[in-house]
């Protein structure tokens, strides 16, 4: 029954395994350093993604690889509601992010556009700078490859569970009102 | 089971039992967006299958971040972002009508007492001042909102911040929030809901109120609620649009915790770089060298914020060395603020003044700042980077310690500028 508790740690497609190697960032993390303001002129996700934590590393973006991950301390993403922050670090191809806590608009905005994030305090704290990392989604478990640990992700509550399920936020939306259209026509 | 305000709004908008903790959907009082959030919140809404919009009348977009548009990019934004409010009959009010959102809602009667209202802006906490639960969302939660009607939340716990004690008259709101960021840090209330009240709000202006509410989100709230008193349901009543229901905290509520201000021993305050929560007293930066005064945004760029700066820059004049770019935050307060004459006092002492836009609070357009500048804003955020070159500095302050500033040309505590009879006039 594992399985079945915690398939839906992730904001992503269940079953994906991810793997890259760790980008480390400190607390508070805002969204204007995730993408600064002057890059709002656009959504498109792998535009802003050129300018993704810009101004905490200018050279952040041709440093990473795909699938690289980012590793964030407290309140991760706090600040504007710009759903631009999540979309940066998708056109980044970043692949998740794990961080101690993240700030709540930040939250439902990876939730919603599919970025997955895990909140691990314990995962923040112990992984270093280039440590080799990999996901395990469904298990709910990260395993850091370099230093030899796995540590525990905490689970979405079930109607969060149930949203990601759906396959987000729109899917669930328009089987609503598919539903409500049924029902008026009916 | 004794209800805090927050979660009495929330569950006087649900048929689930709404018990702190539990997720809940809720109905939707009013729900907006601006020229950067309207256009990722349109795709989504054509995305989920949705062809109209709940109620055309509760849900609005306002163009007011890069507008009047600043360039291409921007003005394509704008135009899509119109297009769409056209197509679907929501409210739109266009440039020279309009906004800074959070200040043009309440004067339009939109946001009022008892409402449940998302926008998708950070800020809509702001509309906590008017006693509703207010807050920000991203473009897909919005999107859905506009679709149902209805959004979903946690019940979060509430943390009850009372402001005691008399005020005297060089503080304002800017200082009664920095002081309790000051002492909360910006995640002290992470996911939490804030609810304001005691004996120093009773004659705190609304203005003010609005600028504690505004700044709710910094400390990581998810809204920042002031319980409703005369000064509140007179406002709402002389300009609300529909009628509404004040809701209040019960008796015996529980709270995760409790903080008390004591604005009687408030000093002028100011945020240095580059947290929100990194409070100073103004006098002990003084001989802080400022390039640019900048006085608006949602967080004070209403009417008493104009009186206030107008007031100290009468007959003075802005330093040499300073820019100083005076925005008043909507066309309403633009009108009173020329009746007043505050417009002259401004230009007269050598201030640039702009039509309402957010401009320059995020780096937006109207007074960017250069590599190694440094700006002291009334607005709310002076994370690196934020009004322009990650290398500028932002110190964040309320509209005295702004004017006082602009005129010396460092970080001023205005009582060294003027006279003790200057605050009989206040």
């Amino acid at each position: 029954m594992a399985e079945t508790e915690n398939r839906n740690n992730q904001a992503s497609p269940r079953g994906t395994r991810l793997e890259g190697n760790a980008w480390k960032f400190g607390d508070d993390i805002d969204t204007d350093v995730i993408i600064p303001a002057r890059y709002l002129v656009t959504s498109d996700a792998a535009e802003l993604g050129k300018h993704c934590m810009e101004d905490a590393d200018p050279a952040f973006v041709s440093k990473i690889s795909e699938g690289d991950f980012i590793v964030g301390g407290e309140n991760f993403g706090c600040g504007s509601s710009r759903e631009h922050a999540p979309l940066a670090v998708k056109g980044a191809k970043v692949s998740c992010i794990i961080a101690a806590s993240f700030a709540r608009i930040f939250f439902r905005n990876a939730i919603n556009v599919g970025l997955p994030i895990f909140i691990s305090p314990e995962a923040s704290a112990k992984i270093q700078p280039g440590d080799r990392l990999s996901v395990d989604g469904v298990a709910g478990i990260i395993t850091n490859l370099t230093r030899n640990e796995t540590y525990a992700v905490a689970p979405f509550p079930p109607f969060l569970q149930e949203l990601i399920a759906t396959g987000g936020l729109a899917p669930y939306v328009k089987k609503r009102l598919a539903a409500q259209e049924q029902a008026v026509s009916a | 089971m004794p209800r805090t305000l927050p979660s009495a709004i929330l569950a006087a908008h649900t048929a689930d039992s709404a018990k702190e903790g539990d997720i809940c959907s809720v109905r939707v009082d009013f729900a907006f967006a601006n020229d950067i959030t309207a256009p990722p919140a349109m795709r989504a809404f054509r995305e989920m299958g949705a062809r109209k919009v709940f109620d055309p009348a509760r849900c609005a977009i306002l163009p007011d971040h890069f507008t009047p548009n600043k360039d291409i990019a921007a003005a394509q934004q704008a135009k899509e972002a119109r297009d769409f409010a056209r197509e679907t009959g929501m409210l739109y009010w266009e440039v020279g009508r309009v906004g800074v959102e959070h200040a043009f809602l309440p004067e339009q009667g939109l946001i009022l007492p008892g409402d449940i209202v998302v926008g998708a802006d950070s800020h809509t906490c702001s509309g906590g001042t008017l006693g509703a639960f207010a807050t920000g969302m991203g473009s897909t939660d919005l999107a859905a909102t506009w679709a149902l009607g209805e959004t979903w939340f946690l019940v979060p716990p509430t943390i009850r911040v009372d402001f005691e004690g008399t005020r005297a008259p060089w503080i304002t709101g800017k200082d009664f929030i920095l002081a309790l960021l000051g002492r909360i840090g910006v995640q002290g209330a992470r996911y939490a809901a804030l609810e304001f009240g005691g004996g120093a709000v009773k004659d705190l202006p609304l203005d003010d109120r609005f600028t504690v509410a505004n700044m709710a989100v910094e400390g990581g709230a998810k809204a920042g609620i002031f319980v409703p008193d005369e000064t509140v349901l007179a406002y709402a009543k002389a300009r609300g649009r529909r009628p509404f229901e004040a809701i209040y905290p019960d008796e015996g509520a529980s709270y995760a915790q409790r903080i008390e201000i004591d604005a009687a021993a408030l000093e002028p305050l100011v945020a240095a770089p580059s947290s929100p929560g990194n409070m100073r007293r103004a006098a002990e930066l003084s001989g802080t060298k400022v390039d640019q005064v900048f006085l608006g945004s949602c967080t004070n760029g209403r009417l008493r914020d104009m009186e206030l700066a107008a007031k100290l820059l009468k007959g003075r004049r802005v330093a040499d060395s300073v820019r100083c770019i005076v925005i008043p935050a909507s066309y309403e307060v633009f009108a009173e603020c020329m009746k007043r004459g505050y417009l002259d006092i401004f230009i007269a002492a050598g201030a640039a003044v702009s039509t309402p836009t957010c401009g320059p609070c995020l780096g937006g357009h109207m007074g960017i700042l250069a590599a190694g500048e440094r700006c002291l804003a009334t607005s709310n955020r002076n994370f690196v980077g934020r009004m322009g070159h990650p290398q500028s500095e932002v110190y964040l302050a309320g509209p005295l310690v702004a004017a006082a500033t602009a005129v010396t040309g460092h970080i001023t505590d205005p009582r060294e500028l003027v006279s003790g009879d200057f605050w009989k006039t206040l």
